[in-house]
């Protein structure tokens, strides 16, 4: 990571070093700290596996009045703290700094309640998103948003990045889906957003902490709604001999009123990739190939199952599967749920980004893509949440060839520049962290990051937690207070007055 | 007293440059369908959205919609209508209630109110929605946040922030929202003749079932001959909405009816007259009875509110029908008196949760807190946003809010500087 800036470590905090982790023994008794380069190496990258730093210490708390005291003690000593869940960000959102302390929640590990009248779980933020979901699979209920780390990530990281999945253009992101939160400040304060009731009082802060990356607040528990496992499932398999195509099937379906719970889309490569490594039977003389996948009552999937093969004929696909059997549902996600590993058994490393981009844009970008592919001189495979217009190019290259990295990383720029340039967005999914942190100014102006800091200023003042994240400079907040403002005439002397 | 009324983005940021400049306090105003929410402002100027106005981008097959902020909701509801799509989180009309004319609101006062109805309870409220805005803030600066496409996490999300602030952050120029397929066919099952009890445990069973219901509402007896012009009768009505394709619809009522057989006499309600019901619900057409005497809006646990009712029954007479599956209080208190601290205190004592007084007189509404008042740090950290976006309390100033209480807030930002 060539060319990435973090902030300037402070010497008198590393100077401090043995006092403060001794601090923190105190605040955190028992096996809670961890300050040995040995150990503190399972710490040093999260997700996105090119970036790696030690941090200060390594701080386990076990309690709410533990992250209190942790954060007061930092807020007060002008120490910098990065919090983290279980490391799993693919935007190295919790990549430590080498003057902060890492907090790492995990030890927040349990289900406080689950409310089945109230269709709620309350959760500590260490718990997985898949350990929700097992906890109420009893009962038939689920937790919805499914980030494909599901196994691995935490409820806290997913308020964090406000998390999506494969289901998310049906049942939401991890934004619609959490009622209530309790938080800690970076002064220690503790406060609690939302509740088991629907809204909150007062401004959203639940709506601005959820994907705020860490930068606002230390996430201590979490209520989420849960839902009713939908009776059934099935999906179709639908090959095209263009990605035109395609994405016409893609909007004819909505167009017709359905919302299917995932449809996924891969491009020639993608799809030569994942045969090849799970021979999940995809058609290898397609351009692109649609996952529909339908769930609800089996009347209704059987309905709308005809609809869609109908609209795909339309749209000239050339193969359409439907399956006719759970595990035949499965062998259909096998690839595209292997399409990461697939990828990466036909090269050395691969870097996988996250623009979103109005649908219809897919032609364009894709073509944008092959140009971008042959400049650069790496291949690129494209796996896409279609529904919602999240792209996830693939891009393939060598760690061990000196300057293919930056290459690569020039390449996924260049992409999420296209992006932006159609209407869409630098990241759908998995945060801006330290990775497109400095690709912000392509989306927003100087003034639209100023108001965004600003809400930074009036959580955390001093810029102590996660700094380096999200934003590329971050302005003072003493600097981003001042007004200035002209008295005297309107520049629009002719706006209607009465 | 001097009316602004620009009608492009640049206009409205000049206006709010020259208040921010002269330090003078300014109404934001739409089409004031709303007005007689929150604390009542004194503010010498009025900053009026309605002549900003048009859909910018709709793109049907892209679940998308733009509109400049001050353009009426009914008009982007009927371009809608006409695609076959609706905003999902049913944006609730409050003219009847506050005695003025229905139809009337605009999209921006949508966002700015983080409006709902009773789909809320499955599809979320406008905040859900909102993908994109463009602002002035109090600071006189044109920012945008979000975007266009569904799936979004670049940057925090201050369309969010705008959700439900009352125009006491920045004014809306701009919104765009996600839009989605509206219910190809609607039914509406009531079981008859429950007590709150009955109704919210039957409630919970059908909201835990598969049969996924869209609403559920409970319609004590009384109230439910002041929905669809009593064409429901007066006995209590419990009330589950089924939408979706024809087929589902179908086999879903059916689930409910197996679950529910027991609990009550079944009557099932179709296509318009199901549609009017929850129209009527959604606007609390039982309380808009053109006086104004006041009315609460109570957000809890939905197994909870009732108990809540009850209990408040013991020392305040008052009328009550449920929403959200019972997580949704309406109450209309009988006297003049809001009881506003034994409410919020039963509220606290059954689940927290939190009580807007939605209609009652400016009096009250100056002397009392309109909005749940937030424990102390919140409170501060939300006067820190404020000051953050309008240093000079130039935007709706005190209608969340006292402005003491912003006044007493550190000023971190100013006091910092070096």
């Amino acid at each position: 990571m060539s060319g990435l800036a973090m902030p300037k470590s402070d010497a008198e905090t590393l100077g401090r070093r043995a006092e403060i982790v001794a601090d923190m023994r105190i605040i955190v008794p028992g096996e809670g700290v961890v300050d040995t380069t040995n150990e503190m190496r399972a710490f040093e990258t999260d997700g996105l596996t090119a970036y790696r730093q030690l941090p200060l210490v390594v701080v386990l708390p076990e309690t709410v009045a533990q992250v209190s005291r942790v954060l007061k003690y930092c807020n007060e000593r002008r120490i910098r703290v990065v919090p983290r869940g279980c490391g799993t960000s693919l935007s190295g959102g919790a990549l430590p700094l080498e003057d902060a302390v890492l907090l790492v929640m995990s030890r927040f590990n349990r289900i406080l309640a689950i409310d089945y009248p109230n269709r709620t779980v309350v959760a500590q933020p260490g718990v997985t998103n898949l350990g929700i979901t097992n906890a109420v699979e009893p009962e038939g209920f689920y937790y919805a948003p499914d980030p494909s780390s599901q196994i691995a990530c935490s409820i806290g990281g997913n308020v964090a990045e406000n998390s999506g999945g494969v289901h998310c253009l049906k049942y939401g992101l991890t934004a619609n889906n959490v009622l209530g939160i309790e938080m800690v400040l970076m002064n220690g304060e503790v406060v609690r957003l939302g509740g088991s009731h629907l809204d909150q009082e007062g401004y959203d802060l639940l709506g601005v902490m959820t994907g705020s990356e860490g930068l606002l607040g230390v996430v201590t528990e979490v209520t989420v709604r849960i839902l009713k496992k939908p009776e059934t499932a099935r999906a179709l398999l639908i090959g095209f001999p263009t990605s035109e195509q395609a994405g016409q099937c893609v909007a004819d379906i909505i167009g017709a009123g359905i919302i299917p719970g995932g449809m996924e889309m891969m491009d020639r490569p993608a799809i030569h990739a994942a045969e090849d490594f799970v021979h999940a039977g995809y058609p290898l003389d397609v351009e692109a190939l649609l996952i529909v996948e339908l769930d609800g009552p089996s009347v209704e999937v059987d309905h709308l199952i005809g609809l869609v093969e109908a609209i795909a004929h339309r749209n000239g696909s050339t193969t359409c599967r439907i399956s006719q059997s759970e595990e035949e549902r499965l062998s259909f996600w096998a690839g595209r749920k292997a399409a990461f590993p697939a990828v990466g058994r036909i090269s050395p490393d691969y870097y996988c980004m996250d623009g979103t981009i109005p649908r219809k844009e897919l032609p364009r970008v894709l073509a944008g893509m092959r140009d971008l592919s042959e400049k650069y001189g790496l291949a690129v495979a494209n796996v896409f949440h279609a529904g919602d217009g999240n792209l996830h190019p693939l891009i393939l290259y060598d760690a061990n060839v000196p300057g293919e990295l930056d290459k690569a990383e020039n390449f996924g720029a260049d992409i999420l520049r296209l992006c932006v340039m159609v209407g869409g967005v630098l990241t759908g999914e998995h945060g801006v962290g330290v990775e497109k942190r400095d690709l912000m100014p392509e989306m927003f102006n100087q003034i639209d990051l100023d108001q965004q800091m600003r809400v930074k200023c009036a959580f955390d003042p001093n810029h102590l937690l996660n700094p380096g994240k999200v934003f590329p400079q971050l302005r003072r907040c003493a600097e981003l207070g001042r007004m200035h403002v002209h008295r005297g005439q309107l520049a629009f002397p002719d706006i209607p007055r009465f | 007293m001097t009316i602004f009324a620009p009608s492009t983005p640049a206009e409205v940021l000049s206006t709010v440059q020259w208040a921010a400049a002269e330090e003078a306090p300014v109404e934001i105003l739409g089409h004031g369908s709303r007005r007689g929410i929150g604390r009542p402002l004194q503010t010498e100027h009025t900053l009026d959205i309605s002549k900003l106005t048009g859909v910018t981008l709709y793109e049907p097959a892209e679940l998308v919609l733009s509109a400049r902020a001050g353009t009426p909701l009914a008009e982007v509801e009927n371009l809608l209508t006409e695609n076959g799509q609706q905003f999902a989180f049913e944006p609730m009309d409050y003219g009847p209630l506050l005695g003025g004319a229905s139809g009337r609101g605009t999209i921006g006062g949508v966002l700015a109110s983080n409006l709902s109805g009773p789909r809320r309870l499955k599809a979320g409220a406008a905040r859900d929605h909102i993908l994109g805005i463009a602002a002035v803030s109090g600071r006189g600066e044109a920012f945008k946040s979000g975007g266009r496409v569904v799936k979004n996490v670049t940057g925090y999300d201050l369309s969010k922030l705008m959700a439900g602030s009352w125009g006491t952050l920045a004014v809306l120029t701009d919104v765009t929202f996600k839009v989605l397929p509206a219910a190809e066919t609607e039914v509406t099952l009531a079981v008859r003749g429950l007590l709150d009890d009955a109704a919210v445990a039957a409630m919970a069973l059908a909201l835990g079932s598969s049969a996924e219901v869209s609403s559920a509402a409970h319609l004590p007896e009384r109230i439910a001959a002041r929905v669809a012009a009593g064409h429901l009768g007066s006995d209590a009505a419990t009330l589950l909405r089924v939408e979706g394709f024809g087929p589902s619809v179908v086999y879903r009522l059916e689930v409910l009816r197996n679950l529910l057989g027991k609990a009550g006499p079944l009557q099932e309600i179709a296509g318009e007259a199901s549609k009017t019901i929850w129209r009527d619900i959604r606007d609390c057409m039982p309380f808009a009875d053109g006086a104004a005497r006041p009315v609460w809006r109570v957000s809890m646990p939905p197994s909870e509110a009732h108990h809540m009712v009850m209990a408040l029954r013991m020392q305040a007479a008052v009328d009550a029908f449920y929403d959200w599956q019972g997580g949704l209080v309406w109450l209309s208190m009988s006297e003049d008196d809001p009881e506003a601290e034994l409410l919020r205190g039963l509220i606290k004592t059954h689940g927290g949760g939190h009580a807007t007084l939605v209609r009652a007189s400016a009096s009250h509404r100056a002397a009392l807190p309109v909005f749940e008042p937030q424990p102390p740090h919140l409170a501060a950290l939300s006067a820190r946003l404020k000051a953050e976006f309008d240093p000079k309390h130039i935007l709706n100033p005190g209608r969340m809010a006292p402005g003491s209480s912003s006044a007493t807030l550190p000023q971190s930002t100013e006091a910092a500087a070096p």
